[in-house]
């Protein structure tokens, strides 16, 4: 474990297999617009990372002053790809790279470099590293359930090396932790549509159509199921607006009276779409009005329209538009 | 609309945007020495939207621009590191402030840029191969800027981006991946310097772009995030290029962003009462200029410079 001889806390010009080198400082040009005086410990490891980086010299110590910059500082991306280059010089360890990366990793979750350098450790190991690097993913994501670069680390684990068996399930069980999690909604359409086992968006659809709408019955504020709802029908629409579950859920919410804004604006979209609404969502929508909107001579879906403006003030100007845009076989 | 003169401490901005830049003793410089390319264009950006970019001494920093320069043709963040395609725009960028594009060898960065570009449409970072739609739009930046996208496959890397678009109408870093505000803005900006956005559902992206503003006025980048100066600029940049930009409440985030300052030392933070730094002083600052906020000049939602850089470069010669 390469990184853990960095036990030796003396300063690298005291220990003897560093003393025929000499450090080169940050050349930041003749007139510096921004000269930087670097920290002491900082400054002569990266003295030293220079020295063996200008002689390309791929040896062990190099490694070892790699380690320790990284350490220091994870974003500089010149010293990860002088790494690269004297791991594939050695033929190291690769499984001890992931070592070293998961420490680098537990005080920079967000960093771009970590996750690139792990990606090309994981795509040289290929699949002897992808359970792996699941476990890897999963608990970066335990600590953050939306970090970007571990999804997308999970992602390429999955397409790359494989692993999709148990995904469904833990997209599932992340969802049942916090069902607004937009990451975990974004990666259980990622499984249904490109998981080899799972057949397909279509073969998919009835059961993601019940497991949604109980989602949406649940918390009916939330964005994420609902944009889910209308992706399970992708370019089908015509299937969407003829799927009673779509317009049944959209008049249960309404009829339950609370948070009914993304109700609302489903039934809006269904309507454009040729939707023929019963008198119950005529109803429904009756109900919703405030007494000062003066709704008697307007049709289902200007309504609606005018009760968005009035609920979400903020978007006013959009709900606006889509009344103004309204297709002529809704009025 | 809103925004009063005086509230924006345009002087005290400037003055911390000058103090970084000097700064020699703590640790945040020493830290980012290898990202001070990055650093110096959203600085000096800055600058020059408030109208004080001549403060600097530009041939300072052209020298140092150029001595960032690697043999490949890209940049490096400093002396000495190695090239990357993020600061590589941020060089053109930088030059493009001084209107000094003209001691660039284009076609040696223009080839830089165009061995970057994947079978599959997609850019790598560097030679190390890491892909993202982020690196799609500073190909098709820096290539428009230097005006020569005929370098590179537009009708691939456009259909690219196309493959990362979702369900809610926005995009991701890779095909499949989560629609993130950042994401958003690199895809469309790309689009837009290629005459693509025939491509985007602009309807159903617009929505949701407008979507994230919450109740304080500020924008999130993804459905329940905390809201952050920063995609002032991201989604607002987005929206304003597929014409939808008065689909948010202005005045109310107007009214965030002026309450992101530090109204002391100067800076702007993600949330009120944060930190400062010199990134989020730009995403403020081109946040206000994209609101039409008097005296902030006007920033391009496509190039993120001045619109008079912009207008410079493409209707001077």
């Amino acid at each position: 474990m390469e990184w853990k001889e960095e036990g030796d806390k003396r300063p690298l010009s005291q220990r003897p297999e560093w003393s025929d080198v000499t450090p080169v400082p940050q050349d930041d040009g003749p007139n510096p617009v921004v000269p930087i005086a670097y920290k002491d410990d900082f400054t002569e490891t990266m003295d030293y990372f220079r020295a063996v980086y200008f002689a390309d010299e791929r040896s062990l110590r190099s490694l070892h002053v790699t380690a320790e910059a990284i350490l220091m500082n994870a974003g500089n991306y010149t010293v990860w790809h002088f790494r690269r280059l004297i791991l594939e010089a050695l033929n190291a360890d690769l499984h001890e790279e992931l070592d070293f990366i998961k420490k680098v990793a537990n005080g920079n979750p967000k960093n771009y470099q970590i996750w690139h350098h792990r990606r090309w450790v994981a795509e040289k190991l290929g699949t002897d590293a992808t359970s792996e690097e699941l476990d890897f993913t999963k608990k970066i994501l335990s600590l953050d359930a939306k970090n970007y670069h571990a999804w997308s680390h999970r992602q390429w684990v999955l397409q790359e090396l494989g692993g999709w068996e148990d995904e469904l399930d833990y997209c599932k069980q992340l969802l049942e932790d916090d069902i607004f999690n937009n990451s975990a909604w974004n990666q259980r359409y990622f499984v249904i549509t490109k998981s080899p086992f799972l057949g397909g968006l279509e073969a998919m659809r009835e059961s993601e159509v019940n497991y949604t709408v109980g989602a949406i019955i649940a918390k009916p504020e939330n964005e994420s199921p609902w944009r889910y709802l209308r992706g399970l029908y992708k370019d089908d629409t015509q299937s969407w607006v003829n799927d009673p579950q779509v317009s049944s859920v959209c008049l249960k919410v309404l009829s339950a009276k609370r948070s009914t804004v993304f109700a609302l604006s489903t039934l809006l979209d269904l309507l454009c779409h040729g939707f023929q609404p019963s008198q119950d969502f005529i109803n429904a929508v009756d109900a919703l009005k405030t007494p000062d909107l003066d709704l008697s001579d307007s049709n289902l879906a200007t309504a609606v329209c005018s009760v968005l403006g009035r609920m979400d003030p903020m978007r006013v100007n959009y709900w606006t538009w889509r009344k103004n845009k309204l297709p002529a076989q809704t009025a | 609309m809103g925004g009063k003169i005086g509230e924006l401490e345009a002087e005290k901005h400037v003055r911390y945007i000058l103090l970084v830049e000097k700064r020699k003793d703590d640790f945040e410089s020493v830290v980012t020495e290898h990202l001070r390319m990055n650093g110096a264009y959203w600085g000096l950006t800055t600058l020059d939207l408030l109208g004080k970019l001549e403060i600097v001494d530009q041939d300072e920093v052209v020298s140092w621009v150029m001595e960032c320069q690697h043999e490949s043709g890209g940049f490096g963040g400093n002396i000495g590191h190695d090239p990357h395609i993020v600061h590589t725009l941020s060089a053109v960028q930088v030059l493009a402030l001084f209107d000094k594009l003209n001691v660039l060898d284009i076609d040696k960065i223009a080839n830089y840029i165009a061995g970057l570009q994947n079978v599959d449409g997609s850019f790598s970072g560097d030679m190390w191969g890491e892909i993202d739609t982020r690196f799609s739009y500073i190909a098709i930046c820096c290539l428009s800027l230097l005006q020569c996208l005929d370098k590179i496959n537009v009708e691939k890397a456009v259909n690219y981006i196309m493959s990362c678009k979702n369900l809610d109408g926005g995009f991701g870093c890779t095909p499949g991946a989560e629609s993130h505000a950042g994401q958003i803005f690199c895809c469309v900006g790309a689009l837009a310097l290629t005459g693509s956005l025939h491509h985007v559902d602009k309807d159903l992206l617009g929505w949701w772009l407008c979507e994230r503003q919450v109740k304080s006025g500020g924008l999130n980048g993804r459905p329940e995030k905390l809201p952050d100066v920063c995609y002032s600029w991201w989604v607002l940049s987005s929206l304003i290029m597929i014409d939808r930009a008065h689909w948010i409440d202005k005045d109310k985030l107007i009214k965030f962003i002026i309450d992101c300052q530090d109204r002391e030392n100067g800076g702007i933070s993600d949330r009120p009462d944060d930190a400062v730094d010199v990134f989020h002083t730009y995403f403020g600052v081109a946040g206000l200029s994209l609101l039409e906020y008097p005296e902030v000049k006007a920033v391009d939602p496509a190039y993120a410079l001045p619109v008079h850089v912009v207008n410079r470069i493409f209707f001077s010669r």
